[in-house]
């Protein structure tokens, strides 16, 4: 789901996990010292069943999707095959028809501007508040709690919420800018500015969690740090940029590229805000793949679209476990 | 001292020559500024809920003169849906901790060898785009006559949850003293006892925290219940908004009042069980 997911990053938790891929084995030195094989006794069995449930439910409800996506993609899979039964093996001719749709190059390049656009603003407004509350001055920890309620709320609720405040010619931001004379924006009808009204919602949802996280990376640096730079002339800027920053890149990696990870798969804010329009504006891959599997019914078509976006994900994953460990190294 | 801290924002840094007091009002006065901003679309949905004329084109900026047809109308056409939603994610509650609590509890104290890979894996789940799982499930539950059922939602809801309850509580055992349970043993408590009878109630605390979020991951639940059913036997009030949203929008208290009331519970919890939420929000989280 999106930005609202609290990452349970904890680095520490991973002392050697190397930032391999999936099924990568630990460094075998991490692990905790090997106690001498025992046979399996009643006791472990009864261990074994403390996690039995729960891995049997991630199996299903995640490695069974994964590799089924991957099956799917592969099939003629449309609504035939809920008569039938039947879902021919087609080998990669649903990638080539994704590939060589008109909407594919479109929808790649939307994602990317709606995530990077996204990020951005999400992280720097995040940070500029972070900084603020860092601050202790009376009801802060009240107020940055209250912060987090955009992020409580269901994105559905936002997304309706947002299209009232944003319609064209009753809503509250257009009525807002016309006092000072600007004409009425098309924000959710013209294809033009639809994706960035759409980011600019999606900032409004992420900034609580880059506020929480930024956060408390900035409690984590000791205040001596600041002390000592004050005695060397390093006050206001000067100490954001060479203290405040560098201590706080590890979190910063973390945090953009679980933004990363998070914000290609949105798809509630888009379906409510524009439903992939107008004219196409705002489809993303994880709209397409919606669309195909369950407007057209194309679930071959829809898996292939699947598959590109986790492949993406994956990339930003390894990125994430290298970033973490970082974080652990240092 | 709070002038080497990390600088924030222009406007206090002129106040650097004011006097401490006068100082902090002012950040609180700014920092009520950011929040007000922040949750103005919050208040305008209130708003929009009370305004009598059904659309927000003449909404004033205060519902002067307060009407409840919004309301009226969001609880007859959507209440059912509003039920639906309270007992799928009751239910996703129930199942998640039930699933998650003892691997939770597992992987913070049994030592296992392969903990770290359970753990990546985990992570990893979380990554996964809804829709991946969407698809899969579409078809699965075809088969298995899980479309358009509660339980079928209680479980594809429970991916929101049961990755995040299992790091968030494991984060709190792996801090609970072996000493304790091992205590318990000692007076012959077998395992299972022994975390029924003495880790679960030290971690209350967490059990809660892990039962909030999942209850407002499930409850915020708009994928699945979009994709996974086909009828309106079953329909939980996300998808009741986005119908609302399809049909040419023309009655807009209706649809802010229904979100009103979809916003209850995310608004209660903040306020009531703040601690529990900060503790969700910031535990384990990079630190």
């Amino acid at each position: 789901m999106t930005p609202q997911r609290v990452s349970e990053t904890a680095p520490e938790a991973f002392p050697g996990t190397r930032p391999a891929p999936t099924t990568a084995a630990p460094t075998p030195g991490a692990l905790p010292p090997v106690r001498t094989r025992k046979r399996l006794t009643r006791e472990g069995v009864v261990r074994l069943l403390f996690v039995a449930p729960a891995a049997l439910y991630l199996l299903l409800f995640f490695g069974y999707p994964v590799v089924k996506n991957v099956t799917m993609s592969l099939q003629a899979y449309t609504t035939k095959t809920f008569f039938t039964g039947e879902a021919p093996w087609v080998g990669l001719a649903n990638y080539e028809a994704v590939l060589n749709s008109s909407l594919f190059w479109p929808s790649m390049v939307n994602t990317a501007l709606f995530t990077v656009g996204s990020i951005a603003g999400q992280f720097l407004i995040g940070l500029a508040l972070a900084c603020f509350f860092k601050r202790r001055f009376p009801l802060s920890n009240f107020l940055r709690s209250m912060l987090l309620l955009p992020w409580l709320l269901p994105l559905i609720v936002s997304s309706a919420t947002w299209r009232s405040i944003l319609d064209q010619d009753s809503g509250i931001l257009n009525r807002f800018l016309g006092t000072f004379g600007l004409d009425a924006v098309p924000w959710l009808t013209s294809p033009s500015v639809a994706l960035i009204a759409v980011v600019l919602v999606n900032i409004w949802v992420g900034i609580p969690f880059n506020v929480t996280i930024i956060y408390g990376g900035l409690q984590d640096i000791p205040d001596e740090l600041y002390e000592a730079g004050a005695l060397d002339g390093a006050t206001g800027w000067k100490a954001f940029w060479n203290i405040t920053l560098p201590n706080l890149k590890p979190v910063i990696s973390v945090v953009l590229v679980l933004g990363v990870v998070y914000t290609i798969k949105v798809l509630d804010i888009i379906l409510g805000l524009t439903n992939g329009g107008p004219a196409n504006a705002t489809q993303t891959l994880s709209i397409r793949s919606y669309q195909e599997s369950f407007i057209n019914f194309e679930f071959g078509a829809g898996a292939a679209f699947s598959n590109i976006l986790i492949l993406i994900s994956l990339v930003f994953a390894v990125i994430y476990l290298r970033a973490n460990r970082r974080a652990v190294d240092e | 001292m709070t002038t080497l801290e990390a600088p924030a924002l222009s406007v206090p840094a002129q106040r650097r020559a004011g006097r401490q007091r006068t100082r902090s009002a002012g950040y609180t006065a700014l920092g009520i500024v950011f929040l007000a901003v922040m949750l103005f679309p919050v208040y305008w949905m209130v708003n929009a809920s009370l305004q009598p004329s059904g659309n927000t084109l003449n909404a004033s900026f205060f519902p002067w003169n307060p009407s409840f047809d919004g309301y009226a109308r969001a609880i007859s056409e959507q209440g059912a849906n509003l039920v639906t939603s309270l007992i799928i994610s009751l239910g996703t509650v129930v199942f998640s901790l039930l699933v998650a609590a003892p691997a939770a509890y597992a992987l913070a104290q049994f030592r296992f060898r392969w903990v770290n890979i359970a753990l990546l894996a985990i992570l990893i789940s979380q990554m996964i785009p809804g829709i991946v799982i969407a698809n899969a499930l579409y078809a699965a539950y075809n088969d298995l006559g899980l479309l358009n059922s509660i339980p079928g939602l209680i479980l594809a809801d429970a991916t929101h949850a049961i990755p995040f309850v299992i790091l968030i509580m494991r984060a709190f055992m792996i801090a609970i003293p072996t000493s304790i349970v091992e205590a318990a043993r000692v007076d012959g408590a077998g395992l299972v006892r022994a975390f029924v009878s003495i880790v679960l109630p030290i971690s209350r605390n967490s059990l809660i925290t892990a039962g909030l979020f999942a209850f407002l991951f499930s409850w915020s639940d708009f994928l699945f219940a979009l994709t996974l059913t086909t009828t309106d036997e079953v329909r939980p009030v996300t998808l009741g908004i986005y119908q609302y949203l399809g049909t040419q929008v023309s009655n807009w208290s209706a649809v802010m009042a229904t979100a009103v009331l979809s916003s209850l519970p995310a608004i209660a919890l903040l306020i009531l069980a703040q601690k529990f939420i900060a503790a969700g929000a910031t535990g384990g989280a990079v630190k």
